[in-house]
């Protein structure tokens, strides 16, 4: 395939889903907590398109309003922790001396430790809730931002300062900040599924698709689609931004290193 | 300045140490109190105030951490309440079921990915190489936490061929073992497809085929050592994220190694198991992060000067 048709399909999924979130109670027979007790781990089909869970929710409509929350939490994660890298990145770049050295050294010790590890410890004293999670996924996720905006503040040295960061520094590091941004919504979005699988991200009864998942780990004989469909969205989802990612990499010229970390070419 | 690994490992322990540092002030910094957690609502004053002073919390901030630090320096990580033992025999009794997990996972996706993705490599655009990188793609994308579920559900439950959970023989590790492999495969099989195909394009290949060699050994010698640095690169980061999607895989499988008794932990409020545990994984990752270096410098002597 190549890179340009990458990115339309990467952007057209991208479209569907959050339209499909927007768009959930206009899509959805009913709301995303009505409960039908009588009809619990009723099979998809009929009125009930994906079928319905275990308090005899409609699972299409838990599956649509729970875009909203894979999407909200993933976007707000992402622009935090862009927003705090690039503005650590520059400041550590431009100024150097003992700013860059303990900066590099606070984000090698983030770095040296298994993010998601960290994201349950944070949420778990916290407790679970929607803002925790961004809170757990930006403290962990600017890193990888403060790196690259800091390379290339290491390369616009010379001007003055914010000459530096408008005409300089963001056209040079755009790209590269883009591509890591697209995997990194993709990551997070995994991330808050993951959390919310454990017990330490979205609190019942919100539907967000990894806690669905949980719930539905018990019924997995006698009810597979509590399992099967919010997973199928979640892949969907990470799918699109993959290709997005990968078009969006080859057409900006934006090499990988050996480490799985974006260097500007 | 001494030998290579021992240059890496003198730069191990600020590592260590920021590990432990940052693990202290996540559970000490932030809002919410431990005591109270642990003991809920209906503790006796008396009560609260004897555990705090077990736990050292009445100390100063700046005495707490040198406390933790020196304790932890000695594999002192205090008692598991829940359990009623030492935090650090509770997890040593746990880390051989992860240890294994992890192993048979990385063996499965090393096994199965560097192979593929050279022979997608070598037959690019073929058949071969459209289901590799499709499927290889899939595993990049499908999450663990559904992975697992739905392997358990068909090979376990529908067609009852393999355990639903538990540890036990080879059996029991096939399911938990391919659902953490599967994620790191895919990014291996893309990793290696990729840098085979790079490194089949440069001029020392068709130097040996031009030399006679033939085209097995050109591809499988010449080009193959070349290609692997960075696949072994990744392998050492993401042999470090096993460590990580072990808490999923162990938690759908039940497994019982520390990924899942993260999990309990944190469901019975046991503070100082969730430390210990937190940290003796993050050492483990930083330990298995190193090693990886080393050996990607062993294979790699362009990359022996800067550590």
């Amino acid at each position: 395939m190549t890179s340009r048709l990458g990115v339309v399909a990467g952007v057209a999924g991208l479209i569907v889903i959050a339209l499909a979130g927007a768009a959930a109670p206009w899509l959805a027979p009913t709301g995303p907590y009505t409960p039908d007790l009588g009809a619990r781990l009723g099979a998809p089909g009929g009125a009930h398109l994906l079928g319905q869970d275990t308090l005899g929710r409609d699972v299409l409509a838990r599956v649509l309003y729970g875009t909203r929350i894979s999407l909200g939490v993933a976007t707000a994660a992402v622009g935090l922790s862009l927003a705090a890298g690039t503005v650590l990145g520059c400041v550590a770049g431009y100024a150097g001396g003992w700013v860059d050295e303990a900066l590099t050294r606070v984000i090698d010790v983030l770095l040296a430790f298994p993010g998601l590890l960290l994201a349950i410890a944070l949420a778990a004293v916290r407790g679970p809730s929607l803002p925790n999670v961004v809170l757990a996924l930006s403290v962990l996720g600017w890193t990888g931002y403060a790196r690259l905006a800091r390379a290339a503040a290491a390369r616009a040295l010379g001007a003055r300062p914010v000459r530096i960061v408008a005409r300089h520094l963001l056209p040079l590091a755009g790209p590269v900040l883009l591509v890591q941004a697209t995997f990194g919504m993709a990551g997070a979005m995994v991330a808050e599924g993951s959390l919310s699988f454990l017990g330490v991200g979205a609190p019942p009864p919100l539907p967000s698709w990894g806690a669905m998942i949980d719930e539905g780990r018990p019924f997995l004989l006698v009810a597979p689609h509590l399992v099967v469909f919010p997973g199928l969205a979640l892949a969907l989802a990470v799918f699109a931004l993959q290709l997005l990612g990968d078009g969006l990499r080859d057409l900006l010229d934006v090499r990988l290193d050996g480490a799985g970390r974006m260097t500007p070419s | 300045m001494g030998t290579l690994p021992g240059r890496r490992l003198v730069l191990l322990l600020p590592t260590v140490l920021g590990v432990v540092t940052l693990v202290f002030a996540f559970l000490h910094l932030l809002p919410g109190d431990p005591v109270e957690i642990m003991l809920g609502d209906w503790a006796a004053p008396a009560d609260a105030v004897a555990l705090r002073r077990d736990l050292g919390l009445d100390r100063p901030l700046a005495a707490q951490y040198v406390r933790f630090v020196g304790h932890a320096a000695r594999g002192d990580f205090g008692q598991s309440i829940a359990f009623r033992a030492p935090v650090a025999r509770v997890i040593a009794d746990r880390y051989p079921a992860t240890v294994e997990l992890a192993i048979a996972a990385l063996l499965l996706a090393v096994g199965g990915a560097v192979p593929l993705g050279v022979l997608a490599a070598v037959w690019r655009g073929r058949a071969l190489d459209r289901i590799v990188r499709l499927v290889s793609l899939a595993g990049v994308c499908l999450p663990s936490f559904w992975l697992g579920p739905v392997l358990m559900f068909a090979f376990a439950m529908r067609l009852d061929w393999l355990p639903v959970s538990g540890r036990g023989g080879l059996a029991h590790l096939v399911l938990p073992a391919a659902t953490l492999a599967l994620g790191m495969g895919g990014i291996l099989v893309r990793l290696t497809r990729a840098s085979v195909l790079a490194a089949l394009g440069e001029d020392y290949v068709r130097t040996a085929r031009a030399k006679g060699a033939p085209r097995w050994r050109a591809v499988g010698v010449h080009a193959l050592r070349n290609a692997l640095v960075p696949v072994v690169t990744v392998l050492g980061l993401q042999a470090g994220a096993l460590l990580a999607g072990a808490v999923i895989t162990e938690t759908i499988f039940a497994w019982p190694g520390i990924g899942r008794l993260v999990v309990q932990a944190i469901q019975a409020r046991d503070y100082p198991l969730v430390q210990g545990c937190v940290l003796v994984i993050g050492v483990t990752y930083v330990a298995i992060n190193t090693a990886a270096d080393v050996l990607v410098r062993a294979i790699d002597p362009r990359l022996a000067e800067p550590v």
